[in-house]
């Protein structure tokens, strides 16, 4: 059973209606804010934007980070896993295969930051602790959809050295 | 007419109206801003700056002049020309007109010291009314004329009960010549309480404050235009002659916050100190001083009841006018005048 709370509406009565004792209620509200905040600016909420910037709480996400094995190359073997798990569909892969060992890598590897609701699915998803998603730096809007697309060079020039253990060994 | 006359005439029409009154008015806009912002916790226009000097944002009236001036004066097709711009000059002109007879400061401190006074105030704050549906008309833009049509009616209606409102001062006072107000508002009551208008009219002067801010069409009686939703009279007009109309806008701020000092709270008269206005030195300059605190105070309250109350809507508005302003004024005329027949 849904509980229904009927709010009363105060019938307007003669002192409500004659408008200037409410008047006068409204105008101390206005008066307390304006000599407060010219006096003290305690209440200003306003952040001076561009050349004061927020500072974001310590587990904001970010962009996307690609990250690098020992010899700097890209740790993504190309398995799929994120753009699998990805609700939003914003991954898009093409695996080529390396030449130096019997493994994928990631020919194009891009992000489309229109559509990516930055939820971290495709980080735990990943296998290799390869695509990380707490690099902090903020989307910046782009003025045309294909600035949008954030592709392999730029993920990595945000990564770093993962000193995890390809493939997930667990010992 | 000696020479003589007429440079301290000139002298007092750049002092009092161009210097003080005008450039109060372009300050207001800036004040109008921030105030708002203020109130609503933020912090307003601050980004105009000049040599790296931005002095709380007080640069914005000029950058808005600027930009007045520069942008294209377009003029809508089939649009009486003449017209449509000698309007905004018929909303600056009367408003400006008007401070020739206030009186801010004792003696000759006044630029026409007129016997008809207030009622010259009422025959030249009339003509404000063409400016609007002149601008509405000559747009040939029917929404303009439909906004033309709605501030003219408002005007109207708001101009009876402001004149009416003022009857009682010219009965207590017995003159309708602002300097003889404000000369008899230096008496005092019982001995020790300043004769002002407030004390003896204060029905009067909540009733003129607000038929004159509804006569201004400002919030919470902008109706006419309603600068974010409603089409008003002057959606046409783009540049110089839209900022025209809001500077006489704001020069009526300034005018009805000097009508409304001179007559309820005693002009340039100090409590207590001086009241015939003939010590002369430095005592004028404080009275004349004191006569810019209540004009700047007086602003200021305006600005505060606009960012106090929620816009009316038009059938409010006409219905406030008519059927609650103008038998209060009667009323109070009535009263006031029982009153007067009893202690006289």
């Amino acid at each position: 059973m849904v509980k229904v709370k009927v709010v009363e509406r105060p019938p307007a009565d003669l002192v409500v209606q004659s408008w200037l004792p409410e008047l006068w209620k409204g105008m101390k509200v206005t008066g307390r804010h304006f000599f407060v905040n010219l006096l003290t600016q305690k209440g200003i909420v306003t952040s001076q934007y561009p050349e004061v910037k927020r500072v974001y709480p310590p587990r904001t996400r970010g962009k996307h980070r690609l990250m690098r094995r020992e010899d700097g190359s890209v740790r993504c073997v190309a398995c799929f896993m994120c753009s699998t798990a990805c609700p939003a569909d914003c991954i898009r892969i093409v695996a080529g295969q390396r030449d130096d060992e019997n493994e994928k890598f990631p020919v194009v590897f891009e992000v489309d930051f229109i559509k990516c609701v930055f939820c971290g699915m495709c980080e735990e998803a990943c296998p290799c602790d390869a695509i990380r998603l707490d690099s902090g730096v903020h989307r910046a809007p782009a003025y045309t959809r294909k600035d949008e697309l954030n592709g392999k060079e730029d993920l990595l020039s945000l990564g770093s050295l993962s000193v995890a253990r390809q493939g997930g060994d667990l010992k | 007419m000696t020479l003589t006359f007429v440079l301290l005439t000139l002298a007092k029409i750049v002092g009092f109206i161009l210097v003080f009154c005008v450039i109060l008015a372009a300050i207001l806009t800036w004040v109008e801003r921030k105030m708002s912002s203020i109130i609503q916790d933020r912090i307003g226009p601050n980004r105009a700056e000049i040599l790296g000097i931005r002095a709380f944002g007080l640069f914005h009236p000029i950058a808005d002049m600027i930009k007045s001036f520069t942008k294209e004066d377009f003029v809508p097709a089939g649009a009486n020309r003449i017209m449509f711009f000698l309007a905004p000059a018929f909303a600056l002109i009367p408003t400006l007109v008007v401070f020739a007879v206030v009186p801010f400061g004792p003696g000759d401190l006044v630029i026409a010291n007129l016997d008809s006074g207030m009622l010259f105030v009422f025959a030249i704050m009339g003509f404000g009314i063409y400016g609007v549906t002149l601008g509405g008309w000559a747009s040939a833009s029917n929404f303009a004329m439909l906004g033309a049509l709605r501030g003219a009616a408002q005007m109207v209606s708001y101009e009876v009960s402001m004149g009416l409102n003022v009857v009682g001062i010219f009965a207590v006072f017995g003159t309708v010549s602002l300097t003889q107000i404000v000369g008899a508002q230096g008496h005092l009551l019982w001995g020790w309480l300043p004769m002002w208008g407030i004390v003896v009219q204060p029905l009067g002067f909540v009733l003129f404050l607000v038929a004159a801010m509804a006569e201004n069409k400002r919030a919470p009686f902008d109706l006419p235009e309603g600068e974010s939703e409603i089409i008003g009279y002057f959606v046409e007009y783009s540049a110089m002659g839209f900022a025209t109309f809001m500077l006489s806008e704001f020069i009526e701020i300034v005018v009805i916050a000097c009508i409304a000092a001179t007559l309820f709270f005693g002009g340039w008269q100090i409590p207590w100190l001086d009241p015939t206005g003939t010590a002369g030195g430095w005592i004028t300059v404080a009275q004349v001083a004191f006569f810019a605190f209540k004009v700047l105070f007086l602003c200021w309250f305006q600005m505060l009841i606009r960012w106090t109350v929620p816009r009316f809507r038009y059938d409010q508005v006409m219905s406030l006018g008519w059927k609650v302003l103008l038998p209060l004024s009667l009323a109070n005329i009535l009263v006031t005048a029982v009153v007067l027949a009893l202690v006289a």
